[in-house]
């Protein structure tokens, strides 16, 4: 394979990593005011991410040097080009992580409450517009001659790239949904089983229907095969959710985002970033890509850690494998003002 | 104003307030794996309170750290496409490898440990900090290898087909000689600063609280003598790293004296100067005779070129260049009185944290109790003169490239985002300043609260692997 494949490859591996993983920390974070009735049990749902959240967001970071890295051209065009929706991101990650760490500094109901709106906020709004994105990086975007962008904001936002937006609100939701429900216990656990399988529907329909159009656009056979698997590891979540069979059905999502995304890729390959102005202005792997030499380091940087990083954080998971419940909670609790 | 000064003032901007925090937690890390190590030694149940005290400060500080480090690795991207275009092959490799290796450490173990008292052995707890506090050597090694290729570029060719800088030895990169003296200088100025804080916020509470005396007085005096020694550290690297500058920059380091003419021999240092407004004439000065050659050559009779020799010679080697589209011919001379106080700043307020800890040392010698309140004044002060030192070394190192953003290679003003647009750069410009502004309250409010808490009292953390341990007790930490 092309050196420039594998690093293709391997970019999509760490996006594939953050929608999955960051997606149901997302999904926690949009659902904190919907099931949870008190603050204990919000500080149920904060604590089942608690300890995760900051290394799944790195798998963003991470997909973005590698990007820099590997593809410059493709880096220097997506993130100059897609300007304010990346701004909006980065606020929203910003009030977001550090509303984690300083909700609880003050027992105060305000305080709280506006570091939970924080939390909720800044979950919705990169959910939303990461699929924004994707769908305009998988339809193209205007883009000239010289690799620059020539849209605006209102070019990303239209009914393509919208429907994107829909469809990663709904399924990392459902993900934050079935999430829960394997992490909890006690009645937020049900309400979350509940909740999982009612959104899973409306994921569904609105992915499958996103799915179906994009094929009909950029579509390969391959694309087509990985977003039926995808398809139908979303609805096999759902029925796991409603059969209550929460390892299944978190396996499910996860599985269904994992793809869904790597059908993405699929679909867009060999570019990186089609350009509607013209397909000759496209970027490919091989027009935006960095040298040999250049990627032949990171290979072997990224061979090392990748497995090695893979390896702790998996062993995070186990580490906080348990449920959480109500009485897992530690007082201070919250002081009315 | 255009699009390259809102970007360059959006980049000073956002940087310097990410090394705000960054080096608080490069040192913080450290030290409160140090004095959990010393819980684990002595069995002292007041290292685990002084452990737990300054971790709360730490994390605080870590939370905006974290969040501000995010926009750095977007913005160049977002706001200087074209330098990302023509480094990328170089600049990029170091910053993924900083993610890969770096950031996935740091997030990680800090998670565990912040969430394992109750879930990891004691001492695999501690190792977690440990490992956390490799991840922050590990991310300024690499970050600081990217910017000093940006100094000093090493390790690649120009190819004229591709118009870029493309990589062909990394290990040139990795061992940059600017790297070599810019690691260490930078990383003992995170631990003097780190140490700082730890000291003045112990004599604040010292000369404020009865309570718990002693154990302030342990935390002041390990935080002032690693204030000090890291300084001797910082003094020694940022003596090495100005004679490397003199050598690859030697406009950078005339422009930090103001030296116009070149100096044959015993160039002075001077220490103050009152000069014109635009930095060209000067009217008062206190000078030391000879300072400047030392601090440049290493010898008191060492030549020092001036800036108007290093002009003429620079429009000699970059005003003919054909080929370079890359930058733009100038007088390729950057803001002097920047330069000048800045480098002046940089040194006086480090030796002044310095002073400040030899002198709490001496107050507190041999069981010594002052009570005195000003003393906890300038303990505050201690971390801020610090912070105030790292913000001016930095704005030194960065506008004394000017008008470079790669040295010889690429102008600042050439770097830029062409598609950008003066709206765009100026809404992200105003809405991450203010949002920034907003953080920076919230958490000198949080922390002047936490101070005011002082220690809180022991509580033996909970034993994983105690049978009688239920997994039904309340998590020992909890967000
Ligand atoms: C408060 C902390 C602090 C203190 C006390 C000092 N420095 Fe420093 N200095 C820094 C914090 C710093 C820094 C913020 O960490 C910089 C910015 C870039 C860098 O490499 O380190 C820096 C840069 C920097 C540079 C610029 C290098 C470049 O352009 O790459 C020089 C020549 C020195 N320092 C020299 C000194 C000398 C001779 C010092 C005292 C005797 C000194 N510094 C004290
Ligand atoms: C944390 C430490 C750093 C600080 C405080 C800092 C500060 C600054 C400042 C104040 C400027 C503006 C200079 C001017 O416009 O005249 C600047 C410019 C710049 N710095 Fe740094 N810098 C830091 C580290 C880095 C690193 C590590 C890199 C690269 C990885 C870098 C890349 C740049 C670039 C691309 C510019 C271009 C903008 C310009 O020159 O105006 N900086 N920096
Ligand atoms: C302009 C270049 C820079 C970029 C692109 C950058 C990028 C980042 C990012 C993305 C993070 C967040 C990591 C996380 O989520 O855990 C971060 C945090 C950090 N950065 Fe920077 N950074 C820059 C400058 C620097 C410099 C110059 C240093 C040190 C010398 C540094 C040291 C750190 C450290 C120690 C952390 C983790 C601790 C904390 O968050 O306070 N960074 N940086």
């Amino acid at each position: 394979m092309e050196l420039t494949t594998v690093w293709f490859v391997a970019i999509a591996f760490f996006w594939v990593g953050y929608f999955a993983l960051e997606g149901f920390d997302f999904g926690v974070g949009m659902l904190l005011p919907v099931l949870a009735k008190d603050e204990t049990e919000r500080r149920v749902l904060i604590n089942t991410i608690g300890p995760v959240w900051d290394g799944n967001e790195v798998w963003l970071l991470v997909a973005g040097g590698m990007t820099f890295a590997a593809f410059p051209h493709w880096y220097a065009t997506l993130f100059s080009g897609f300007y304010l929706p990346l701004l909006l991101i980065l606020v929203a990650l910003i009030v977001r992580g550090v509303a984690f760490e300083y909700r609880h500094q003050r027992h105060d109901a305000q305080w709280v409450a506006r570091w939970d709106a924080a939390i909720t906020f800044g979950s919705l709004l990169p959910a939303v517009l990461w699929g924004v994105a994707f769908a305009n990086i998988a339809a193209g975007v205007p883009i000239d001659a010289d690799m620059e962008f020539t849209g605006s904001l209102l070019t990303l936002l239209n009914p393509f790239g919208l429907l994107g937006g829909l469809v990663t609100l709904s399924l990392f939701v459902t993900h934050g949904a079935t999430f829960i429900a394997l992490k909890t216990e006690g009645d937020i656990r049900l309400r979350a089983r509940a909740l999982a399988w009612r959104s899973g529907i409306v994921a569904a329909v609105l992915a499958v229907v996103f799915l179906a159009w994009l094929q009909a656009r950029t579509g390969s056979p391959t694309s087509a095969l990985v977003f039926v698997v995808a398809a139908l590891l979303l609805v096999g979540g759902v029925a796991a959710a409603y059969a209550g069979r929460e390892g299944w059905s978190f396996a499910g999502t996860f599985g269904a985002i994992a793809l869904a995304v790597t059908g993405i890729f699929v679909a867009l390959f060999p570019d990186v970033l089609p350009s509607s102005t013209d397909v000759a202005f496209s970027l490919t792997t091989t027009n935006a890509s960095a040298t040999d030499y250049s990627l032949t380091i990171m290979t072997w940087a990224a061979a090392v850690f990748t497995p090695l990083v893979i390896g702790y954080q998996a062993w995070t998971y186990w580490v906080f494998r348990k449920r959480i419940g109500t009485h897992h909670i530690p007082t201070p609790q919250l002081a009315s003002k | 104003m255009d699009v390259v000064d809102i970007a360059r003032i959006q980049f000073g901007v956002i940087t310097v307030y990410h090394f705000l925090f960054v080096p608080l937690t490069i040192g913080g890390t450290a030290l409160v794996a140090l004095l959990e190590t010393l819980w684990l030694r002595t069995k002292n149940p007041d290292y685990l309170r002084l452990t737990k005290f300054f971790a709360k400060l730490l994390l605080i500080n870590f939370a905006i750290g974290v969040v501000t480090g995010i926009v750095q690795e977007f913005q160049f991207g977002m706001n200087w496409s074209d330098y990302s275009r023509f480094v990328g092959d170089v600049f990029g490799a170091p910053l993924a490898i900083e993610g890969l290796l770096a950031f996935f450490l740091e997030s990680t173990f800090l998670g565990l440990w912040i969430f394992g008292w109750d879930k990891l052995p004691r001492g695999l707890h501690n190792a977690c900090m440990w490992i956390v506090h490799l991840g922050t050597l590990a991310s300024s090694w690499f970050i600081l290898a990217a910017n000093s290729w940006m100094q000093h570029p090493v390790g690649y060719r120009f190819n004229p087909e591709s118009g870029r800088a493309e990589l062909t030895d990394f290990a040139a990169v990795m061992f940059n000689k600017v790297q070599l003296v810019t690691f260490p200088h930078v990383v003992l100025a995170a631990y003097m600063t780190a140490a700082a804080a730890m000291a003045g916020v112990s004599v604040w509470l010292f000369v404020r609280r009865s309570a718990d005396r002693e154990v302030y007085r342990r935390s002041l005096r390990l935080g002032a003598a690693i204030t000090l020694l890291a300084g001797l550290g910082v003094a020694i690297t940022g003596d090495l790293q100005g004679k490397v500058m003199t050598e690859v920059q030697p406009m950078k380091m005339a422009a930090a004296e103001g030296l116009y003419e070149t100096a044959d021999t015993c160039a002075p240092f001077s220490v103050f100067t009152v000069g014109t407004p635009d930095g060209k004439h000067e009217k008062f000065a206190v000078t030391v005779p000879c300072l400047l050659s030392f601090l440049g050559t290493g010898t008191f009779d060492g030549k020092v070129e001036g800036i108007n020799d290093l002009r003429e010679e620079y429009r000699q080697t970059y005003g003919q260049d054909p080929g370079a589209s890359y930058y733009t011919p100038g007088d390729y001379t950057p803001v002097i009185p920047v330069t000048y106080w800045s480098f002046r700043f940089m040194i006086t307020m480090g030796s002044l944290a310095a002073a400040g800890s030899a002198l709490l040392l001496w107050v507190t010698r041999r069981g010594r109790a002052p009570g005195a309140r000003w003393l906890g004044t300038l303990g505050i002060g201690l971390p801020l003169l610090m912070l105030a030192g790292n913000s001016f070394g930095w704005i030194f190192t960065e506008m004394g490239r000017q008008p470079w953003a790669v040295f010889g290679l690429m102008t600042t003003e050439r770097a830029v985002s062409p598609g950008v647009s003066v709206a765009e750069a100026a809404t992200s410009l105003v809405v991450l300043t203010l949002l920034y502004a907003v953080l920076a309250v919230i958490e000198v409010r949080l922390l002047g609260t936490a101070i005011r808490k002082g220690l809180a009292p022991f509580e033996e953390p909970p034993d994983p692997g105690d049978p009688e341990h239920s997994d039904d007790a309340p998590l020992a930490f909890a967000y």
